[in-house]
């Protein structure tokens, strides 16, 4: 059985047709095609499939689909303007906040929600927020660094 | 594999989907997750009930605070009522898993899924909380402490919704907390927990209510320790007690995140802590939200 859905990623209305245990991720990688979220884990413990679900944090992993039906989805791909990066993704470049890159678009998901619902959190609230976002690479430093420039209280 | 979904309009027609074999998902954090890991399988039919505003609602009155089925563990942790008069259930439900697992997550999913380990159910048992569950048939209410009866399983019929939690509030000159021994500050649940309250007239303990989590097949209240604590004036000897009785009723199992010898020496020292939190509340000092942080990052005893 396929379901009409409707996903609508970063401003732009996606129809699609999807089986009800489709995963947010599959559908937005496979169906709509941006690739910015990735697959780590699948069940949730690593956070590099992290979109924001009506502005809400959500492992789209382990989310399905059918239940974004006429919500508003952002991905990694929504944060910049255009050419024009973000804030927090410029700070990632410039505090060495990316290494592999591989964790990067959930850890800039989770930051932009954190700052959205926090814009002044302190070290220890940006380390607890990403603290489901895992990085092999960097030894998280550059990005908690880059979270707190962003919000001006570094 | 799913063959059939629904995404109900009202409650009504989840019911009735219900009273058709479907199962209900609303965050899906248990049960996606359980279906990615392989444990469950997704049900063959679905349906949603996210969309049902008329279980997202949050409303207390003197006596009562009553939380809709949907209401998401960061709406709890945030309402003022929690943090006021409801501590323990603030601690919990602002560690429960993650950021994303806060702001996707239900309190009725997160009941219905019935862990053993679940933040919430220590401190709703201890204040009495009950739940409604409703059918097309009608509606009754549960406490929440005979809501579960082993991991995973619940006195619910197939066709029953958990619609709402209903949470007495404890009388003035009550503190609380809920403390769990934890390996990672997000995407965890309980190693060991503990939820105390108690409630301080004239210097000494009018009232206790004590309760474990991931210490036995359900969250269980403890009797012994609540005993250790009334009429006592919340010093010392009487936390010490009453921690002793709390490890005394523990049953742990042994699994891949801690054995059972380690979860029994640990109930003591959670329990410890969550008294002494839940004392000193009452007593009108401050321990942060949450306990498990303010108690578990270094120099706590």
């Amino acid at each position: 059985m396929k379901v009409p859905v409707t996903l609508d990623v970063n401003g732009v209305a996606y129809p699609l047709e999807l089986e009800p245990a489709t995963t947010l991720l599959y559908a937005v990688r496979e169906g709509v095609g941006l690739t910015g979220a990735k697959e780590g884990c699948d069940d949730s413990e690593c956070g590099a499939c992290m979109m924001l679900l009506d502005g809400q944090p959500v492992n789209s992993c382990s989310y399905l689909a059918v239940q974004a039906d006429g919500r508003e989805v952002t991905t990694v791909e929504g944060l910049a303007d255009g050419d024009e990066l973000s804030p927090l993704q410029r700070a990632f470049l410039e505090h060495g906040g990316v290494q592999c890159g591989f964790c990067t678009p959930g850890m800039l998901v989770s930051a932009t929600a954190l700052l959205a619902a926090e814009p002044r959190p302190t070290e220890d609230e940006v380390r607890i927020a990403l603290s489901g976002n895992l990085c092999r690479c960097t030894g998280y430093d550059g990005i908690v660094n880059a979270v707190l420039e962003v919000s001006g209280t570094s | 594999m799913t063959s059939s979904f629904v995404s109900a309009t009202g409650v009504d027609e989840a019911l009735s989907a219900l009273a058709g074999g479907a199962r209900p998902v609303a965050g899906g954090t248990d049960l996606v997750v359980g279906a990615r890991q392989g444990k469950t399988p997704l049900p063959e039919s679905l349906v949603a009930i996210h969309g049902l505003d008329e279980l997202r609602g949050a409303s207390a009155s003197d006596r009562s605070l009553r939380l809709g089925a949907l209401v998401t563990h960061a709406e709890i942790a945030a309402h003022p009522v929690v943090c006021e008069r409801l501590t323990a259930l603030a601690d919990a439900s602002s560690i429960v898993g993650s950021h994303a697992t806060r702001a996707q997550g239900t309190l009725g999913g997160n009941l219905m899924n019935a862990s053993p380990a679940m933040e919430v159910g220590g401190p709703l048992i201890v204040f009495g909380a009950d739940v409604t569950l409703r059918s097309g048939a009608g509606e009754r209410q549960v406490a929440v402490a005979d809501l579960a009866t082993g991991p995973g399983t619940t006195v619910a019929e197939p066709a029953e919704l958990l619609t709402e939690v209903e949470i007495p509030l404890p009388p003035e000159g009550t503190g609380s907390a809920y403390v769990r021994l934890e390996y990672r500050r997000q995407m965890e649940i309980a190693v060991v927990g503990a939820t105390a309250a108690v409630t301080i007239a004239g210097g000494r303990v009018a009232w206790a209510g004590v309760a474990i989590t991931a210490l036995a097949p359900t969250i269980k209240l403890v009797p012994d320790a609540e005993e250790a604590l009334i009429g006592s004036d919340g010093g010392a000897a009487a936390v010490g007690e009453a921690a002793r009785a709390t490890a005394a009723a523990a049953e742990p199992i042994s699994d891949v995140r801690a054995s059972a010898d380690y979860r029994r020496a640990m109930a003591e020292v959670v329990a410890r802590r969550v008294v002494s939190a839940a004392v000193a509340r009452a007593r009108g000092e401050t321990v942060a939200v949450p306990a498990s942080s303010t108690l578990f990052a270094g120099g706590a005893s």
